[in-house]
């Protein structure tokens, strides 16, 4: 079901545009720019010439933001995460945001409504029950966190690639990004966004996702670590000016692959 | 003038690149240990790199790189020159038996620079085999959904966990026992500074 993209969202001209002037524009990024290339990978790597904690900070970011692209390289748009049995799910599933628990947002489920933002056809809004009314499915795959620990569990909902498709989003565009009711915000690459896998959550072990596992919703990816999974999702928007993220920002690597 | 170089100046680089590298990563990687302290331990702070866990994962995903060059042009040009079948085997059991018990007896020198004794020949192999385990656990650390078959091959997720921390806690010993003997003769620094 393919609906025709409105000419104001088509062109990407002027945002990518946007995006290398703001690149060029930061003295400091160009700066960097020029000392990759003059001092070379290895001994940049390994600090040994670099002293300025300041140009350390900034070629460990480089690097990170060029094992994005490794890690989009590597990643197998059909390669699949493992998928484990009812048994398997382990109980308690951790709670883990960047707040106690009990600070966890309530959601109304009567008011809510799913903003859509960006390059997307059809920009009306969501309610639960129509989210619920869609086909849905359901996994039970590991959870794996950047801290280390793994958990397994079951989640269900819509796919989020049959999502996409239905609200008419340009998929040609490089990034989805999330904004969430607890102030979270993050954004995923296209071909993960498309991944088989990835699902707009509305269930766990067969229940209504509960507050603490990000209720209305929270967006599930196998391929990736915890924290690029966004819960209490408020606004969905497709894009091509990198959206970063919370914990991006301040130094976890973005493309976040598992 | 001179004696033949014991060491050529790739080798040299190439260690010291890769010393660098691993120092760098054990250090960051004890900092990404201590998120979990898994093994029911942490790692003091002051031995750790990387400042919190997001730093440290940057510092180790910045040096993996250099350590992935460095094996890598040290496993192809000492295949390619023939500097490892040379110089790590034949390997016996036997004489890595009577090497152990000399060494023990303190009657093992270390003389010839050049030629490395059977308990050496096994330390330097183990230590290359670990670097490997440590390159594909850490792989799957990285990515398990990517590289299913060594995923598998370390018992998963949770088995790569342990994998790449025995293989780290191993690589830290061996490095102890190689600095330790590196300074009891201390020619042989001399010799994989300067090359002889």
């Amino acid at each position: 079901m393919n609906r025709k993209i409105p000419d104001d969202i088509k062109s990407d001209k002027a945002d990518i545009l946007k995006e290398a002037e703001s690149l060029l524009k930061d003295p400091g990024r160009r700066r960097l720019l020029g000392n990759v290339l003059t001092l070379g990978g290895l001994s940049l790597a390994t600090g040994v010439i670099i002293k300025d904690y300041g140009s350390v900070h900034d070629i460990l970011k480089r690097i990170s933001v060029f094992n994005d692209k490794a890690q989009g390289v590597i990643f197998g748009p059909n390669n699949m995460a493992p998928e484990y049995s009812e048994a398997d799910i382990t109980n308690p599933f951790p709670f883990n945001a960047f707040y106690p628990i009990s600070k966890a947002p309530v959601v109304d489920p009567a008011s809510y409504q799913l903003k859509l933002s960006g390059k997307i056809a059809d920009r009306r809004p969501w309610t639960l029950p129509m989210l619920n009314a869609l086909p849905q499915t359901s996994q039970i795959t590991r959870h794996i966190c950047v801290e280390g620990w793994s958990a397994i569990g079951k989640w269900g909902g819509v796919r989020f690639s049959d999502f996409l498709q239905r609200i008419g989003a340009d998929i040609t565009c490089k990034y989805v990004g999330f904004k969430c009711a607890d102030g979270y915000y993050t954004s995923i690459d296209m071909p993960t966004a498309l991944h088989a896998q990835t699902l707009l959550t509305l269930t766990f072990r067969d229940h209504t996702l509960p507050t603490w596992y990000g209720f209305p919703m929270k967006l599930r990816m196998p391929t990736k670590l915890g924290y690029k999974n966004p819960k209490h999702i408020l606004e969905i928007f497709v894009t091509n000016v990198f959206p970063g993220g919370y914990w991006e920002d301040q130094g976890y690597n973005w493309f976040g692959g598992s | 003038m001179g004696k033949p170089s014991i060491h050529p100046l790739w080798l040299r680089l190439i260690h010291w690149f890769n010393a660098a590298a691993i120092i760098i990563l054990i250090m960051s990687g004890w900092q990404i240990y201590n998120a979990t302290g898994f093994m029911g331990f942490r790692i003091p702070k002051t031995i750790t790199l990387g400042g919190w866990l997001g730093g440290a994962i940057q510092w180790h995903f910045a040096a993996i790189w250099v350590l992935f060059a460095t094996a890598l042009l040290y496993a192809v040009i000492g295949l390619l020159t023939r500097r490892i079948p040379r110089k790590f085997f034949p390997v016996t059991p036997r004489a890595f038996v009577h090497d152990l018990l000399e060494a023990a007896r303190g009657k093992l020198a270390h003389e010839d620079l050049s030629i490395y004794n059977t308990v050496q020949r096994v330390a330097y192999l183990a230590a290359m085999l670990d670097v490997v385990v440590l390159i594909i656990s850490g792989l799957v650390l990285w990515k398990s959904v990517q590289f299913p078959y060594l995923r598998v091959l370390v018992g998963g997720y949770e088995g790569a966990r342990r994998v790449h921390f025995f293989a780290m806690s191993f690589m830290v010993a061996f490095i102890f026992v190689h600095v330790v003997m590196a300074l009891l003769v201390p020619k042989t620094i001399k010799a994989m500074l300067w090359g002889r």
